[in-house]
């Protein structure tokens, strides 16, 4: 009894020291100028030279490249540990168990499959100038991926573990390339000559799409997208 | 009060409330929601104050900033879920015990 | 070799290494002994352009702050890249014995395969956390070593290893996020994350001071400061030798330097004196609190882990030393070059523990009676880092110690005299109650072969971090170069 009044004390407690961090940053933010365009100028400045007409991407693959180059880095890292924290799935009986595949999912994958792909296609190319990009497009290309592995539909059948390990870095590989290769002009690292940026950036982002939809879709089994295939096996033996 | 301001406030209360179930919450799994609540609270701050330009298009940096910090989240929440299936498939249990050693 | 590529190269090579470490496994151990051969060259390359030049930016994407993100070096950040490369260069040859042990590849092979991956990406970040002047990207890098760690940490397997790793996530995801709303309410004030931007035109209003203390609280819980120390022990504790070396030795390190540049560079200083006044009261109590932990330890890897809260604590008195202008000079140099000697005697203590371990097969302490005999290398090593950890002279450490009691003695705050002085007394006994129980006479059972790297690797380490005592003219002299304004400098 006295145990669960120390816990309900500490829980009042703990809740008024975070009321009071709430209204201490309430307070700042009503503080704040009402009126501040932060970098909002200089990046409309500089536009024209960044190679993508959406200023977002613009900050994201340019003007803050370097960011999102450690930031795909970061992605990686979680297939990693995921990958190092994998156990053998096929030694485990007690979860995934599943009874059938839902015809339902299958006849609605048919459907939407050809739709997401054009989706990614169009979120990739619309990031240049409006909303979109890699991480979007990279999204929709993995939630297709989860769909199927859902539906158990092996199409990483013929997918070897070496060229999984490329797909999943070959974005870093060629934002790291591309930055190398700029450096060749005379330039700094990552600097892209105004001429050539659209493509650079184009290249990377297709790139990251790839490499962003395999990681998210690796994330998603445990770290390895062939252990999806691994567990329907062992399932599906057991189901027959 | 304008827009902006009510945002941002909302976004400050989001991150209290995960702050809160970051600590306090048992379950890990809640504990891992409430971090993600956490970082939308800043993301919402963030995109809040990035409007506060004179114009009408809001400043692009902190909305880079936001999807840089929204991979992050979803990178560390991936490990997290893979650290804690780990953990539960080898000790069923789903929270962390009081000792720290 | 110019500027350009050295910078570039101290945090894009390990990066590509990493990636070439993940994809072509058979060769990685090769590949990060190389690398990191080449990282020491680089870092002490860099270290001479700075001695030359002074601080150096360098422009990533040729936009420069405010607009896109600089890279920055000066004497502290050249030397803390000096001590990544000499400390990872140990813990790489370390490793390679180490992983080749069957029983800490274990079954699952593909731990093997993926340490020197996280290894590599690991010290990318760290390098690019140390020469960044960006105060977004700093938090990018902070990441990037922070889920680094988290799968080091995860890789031992061990279900004390697990909660360990997880409880260090939640904190340090959520101490990321305090330190990211700071930057945004920064960002969101003065329209830019340069720190020397920052620098200049920082105030002090109420959006300021929430920053300020957001920012704090969030390094703080990175950097374990007592009393927010309680996630450490077991992380540090519980993952492979190689790893507890890298968190215990540099990854402390990170969140602290950024603090440190924050504190002197960033925020207006002279207006935190009671808060640095706090910072200094709880390092002086973590000196004491972990030292006490560490001599009540029955496990030899949560000593060196309690020790390491002990010796945190030590760095953070500057920030209440440095508020006397006589002694801030004093204050500043012997934190940064105690975080320096403590990273090489720390990772020399974790890595001879860990081939402790190994040869007895057990983690406690009890086990290691009469273990010098046949293990005297490891056991030297350890005493020597030991001796690096007290700061007995002529080590590093005691340099360190030196300068921040003359500090203490000359802005008058006595009381951290004391608790320096005590601190190394309690140090020398953590330390002696190991070595003393290895010295133990008796029969013991025989202990398993140590592989030679194992040995010796520790031991120069930690000669190493008693060098440092003698050769200290050099570093402190790289430390003048950029430091802080608000600094006084006195010969």
């Amino acid at each position: 009894m006295s145990r669960l009044r120390k816990t309900e004390l500490a829980k009042v407690g703990f809740g008024l020291i975070v009321a009071m961090i709430v209204t201490a940053l309430g307070c700042a933010i009503l503080a704040l100028p009402g009126e501040e365009s932060g970098l909002a100028g200089a990046v409309m400045l500089n536009l024209d030279q960044a190679g993508a007409k959406n200023p977002v991407t613009a900050v994201l693959l340019n003007f803050r490249g370097y960011d999102t180059l450690l930031e795909i880095a970061v992605l990686l890292l979680a297939v990693l540990g995921a990958r190092a924290l994998a156990v053998d799935e096929s030694a485990d009986d007690s979860e995934h168990f599943r009874s059938s595949i839902n015809p339902v999912l299958i006849g609605f994958i048919r459907v939407i499959a050809p739709v997401m792909i054009i989706v990614a296609g169009y979120l990739l190319w619309v990031g240049g100038h409006a909303p979109g990009g890699a991480f979007q497009a990279g999204a929709v290309l993995a939630s297709l991926g989860v769909l199927l592995v859902l539906a158990d539909i092996n199409w990483t059948q013929h997918l070897s573990d070496y060229s999984e390990r490329i797909l999943l870095t070959i974005s870093l590989v060629v934002f790291l390339s591309v930055g190398l290769a700029t450096m060749f002009n005379a330039r700094n690292f990552l600097e892209f000559s105004p001429s050539t940026a659209k493509w650079c950036i184009l290249l990377i982002e297709a790139v990251a799409t790839v490499s962003i939809a395999v990681i998210l879709l690796a994330l998603f089994c445990c770290g390895k997208i062939s252990n999806a295939r691994k567990y329907h096996e062992t399932t599906r033996g057991r189901v027959e | 009060m304008t827009t902006v301001t009510l945002y941002a406030l909302c976004g400050v209360i989001l991150f209290g409330i995960g702050f809160y179930g970051v600590i306090i919450c048992r379950h890990l799994l809640r504990k891992v929601m409430a971090l993600n609540l956490m970082g939308t609270g800043v993301f919402l701050i963030l995109i809040a104050l990035a409007r506060r330009t004179p114009g009408d298009r809001p400043d692009p940096v902190p909305h880079a900033m936001v999807l840089t910090g929204i991979v992050v989240a979803v990178s560390a929440t991936a490990l997290a879920l893979a650290l804690l299936r780990r953990l539960h498939r080898e000790t069923e249990i789903g929270d962390l015990p009081h000792d720290a050693k | 070799m110019s500027f350009e590529l050295t910078i570039l190269g101290l945090i894009l090579v390990p990066l590509a290494a990493g990636i070439a470490a993940f994809i072509v496994t058979r060769f990685a151990a090769i590949l990060a002994v190389a690398t990191a051969l080449l990282q020491s060259l680089f870092a002490f390359r860099l270290a001479g352009y700075v001695l030359s030049n002074g601080p150096l930016r360098y422009k990533i994407g040729g936009w420069g702050a405010p607009l896109g993100i600089d890279l920055y070096v000066d004497g502290l950040s050249a030397l803390m890249v000096i001590m990544t490369a000499l400390v990872g260069l140990a813990v790489a040859t370390y490793s390679t014995s180490y992983f080749a042990i069957p029983e800490h590849g274990r079954e699952h092979r593909s731990n093997v395969d993926i340490f020197w991956p996280l290894f590599l990406i690991l010290w990318s970040a760290l390098n690019a956390l140390f020469l960044s002047a960006d105060i977004f990207n700093l938090y990018v890098t902070l990441e990037l070593l922070t889920l680094s760690a988290i799968a080091l940490i995860g890789l031992a397997g061990t279900v004390k290893s697990l909660q360990a790793a997880l409880r260090y996530l939640l904190i340090a995801m959520s101490a990321s996020l305090f330190y990211l709303l700071g930057v945004a309410l920064l960002y969101s004030v003065y329209g830019t994350v340069d720190w020397e931007l920052l620098g200049a035109q920082m105030q002090f209003d109420l959006p300021d001071r929430c920053a300020i203390v957001l920012i704090c609280v969030g390094l703080l819980l990175k950097t374990a400061l007592f009393p927010l120390h309680f996630w450490l022990p077991a992380a540090h504790a519980n993952a492979p030798a190689p790893a507890s070396a890298l968190l215990s030795g540099l990854v402390l390190k990170a969140s602290f330097y950024v603090l440190l540049r924050m504190w002197f560079d960033v925020f207006p200083y002279a207006d935190l004196r009671a808060v640095g006044n706090l910072l200094g009261i709880l390092g002086a109590a973590a000196i004491v609190w972990g030292s006490v932990q560490a001599i009540r330890q029955q496990h030899l890897k949560l000593l060196v882990a309690y020790s390491t809260v002990a010796q945190i604590g030590y760095l953070f008195l500057v920030f209440s030393l440095a508020s006397e202008p006589s002694a801030s000079w004093n204050a500043w140099n012997g934190a940064a070059y105690f975080s320096v000697s403590h990273a090489f005697a720390k990772a020399a203590a974790f890595m001879a523990a860990g081939s402790l371990v190994f040869a007895t097969g057990s983690a406690k302490i009890d086990d290691l009676a009469g273990i010098a005999q046949q293990q005297p290398v490891t056991v030297f090593a350890f005493a020597l880092a030991g001796v690096g950890l007290m700061g007995l002279p002529p080590s590093g450490a005691f340099l360190s110690k030196w300068l921040l009691l003359n500090a203490s003695l000359s802005s008058g705050k006595w009381f951290f005299t004391a608790v320096i002085l005590l601190g190394s007394l309690l140090a020398a006994i953590y330390v002696f109650r190991v070595v003393a129980k290895s010295f133990e006479a008796g029969e013991r059972q025989p202990t398993r072969h140590v592989p030679a790297l194992m040995q010796w690797t520790p031991l120069v380490l930690a000669l190493l971090s008693i060098g440092l005592g003698i050769v200290a003219t050099r570093p402190l002299e790289l430390l003048k170069i950029g430091a802080p304004v608000a600094i006084e400098k006195t010969p």
